[in-house]
């Protein structure tokens, strides 16, 4: 094929909206961060995030979440149309800081968690989940 | 308000004061996520519970909010320090404005 100014032009057109669709996803789980930390630094530390390497079923797969001295712990599926999952504020009670539920994911993806401790700060785990069938319908 | 939404929930009878017990919850709704389309290509309207509540005599254990990425039939498992004998109440938020309500007794023993 010949190099035309046309071809030149298709060539960046495509090579753009390729490189601009991870740039979104990534994009609207950072605001997600953001709204979560107000921008704070999110380190790592006591917070455990439990999910299953491969997940067969994408609209069912068992989540857990644990750190000892959060006081609320968000949940991100990075590769969801939108990323938020589930946000927990820990109770005057709350026998442990830790929850398990299940949540849907679109595709293989990662699942990041993110705590707010007791002093403040900010700490977060992620984990890989490969996802045989996609649980988002279409 | 949805159809067919029961809730359920698995708390124990009897606890030593002061003891950390395990409580199960599950409510049977369809949490439809607004992303899926009908046969004739129509996105089908977002129904889901967005919050979930459980507290002892007033106090508060857990404060759930909710997003469309939480399965059918939303599951919850975590953990409730029993201080005295009470009450557990369980309150589910749906998008359409009905709140659904569930309470169990617990003893010291």
């Amino acid at each position: 094929m010949e190099l035309t100014r046309r071809n030149a032009i298709a060539m960046g057109a495509g090579a753009l909206l390729i490189a601009g669709l991870p740039i979104r996803v990534s994009a609207a789980t950072e605001d997600a961060i953001v709204a979560f930390t107000g921008g704070a630094e999110v380190g790592a530390g006591d917070i455990k995030l439990t999910a299953p390497e491969i997940a067969e079923n994408g609209n069912t797969v068992p989540i857990e979440v644990s750190s000892d001295t959060a006081a609320e712990i968000m949940l991100l599926a990075t590769g969801n149309p939108t990323p938020g999952v589930a946000t927990f504020k820990f109770g005057k009670l709350a026998g442990s800081r830790a929850a398990s539920t299940r949540i849907r994911l679109a595709g293989t993806q990662d699942v990041v968690a993110i705590a707010k401790l007791d002093d403040g700060t900010f700490v977060q785990a992620s984990s890989t989940v490969k996802v045989t069938i996609g649980g988002c319908g279409g | 308000m949805a159809s067919g939404v029961k809730p359920r929930v698995k708390v124990p009878k009897k606890a030593a004061a002061g003891e950390s017990i395990t409580l199960k919850t599950l409510i049977s709704h369809k949490m439809e996520s607004g992303q899926r389309k009908d046969k004739a290509g129509n996105a089908i309207p977002r129904s889901i519970i967005n919050r979930f509540t459980c507290d002892f005599n007033g106090e508060n254990v857990v404060d759930v909010t909710m997003e469309p990425a939480i399965s059918t039939n939303p599951y919850f498992e975590f953990a409730a320090v029993v201080p005295e004998a009470g009450e557990f109440k369980f309150t589910w938020y749906d998008d359409d404005g009905s709140v659904y309500e569930e309470t169990k007794a617990i003893a010291i023993g």
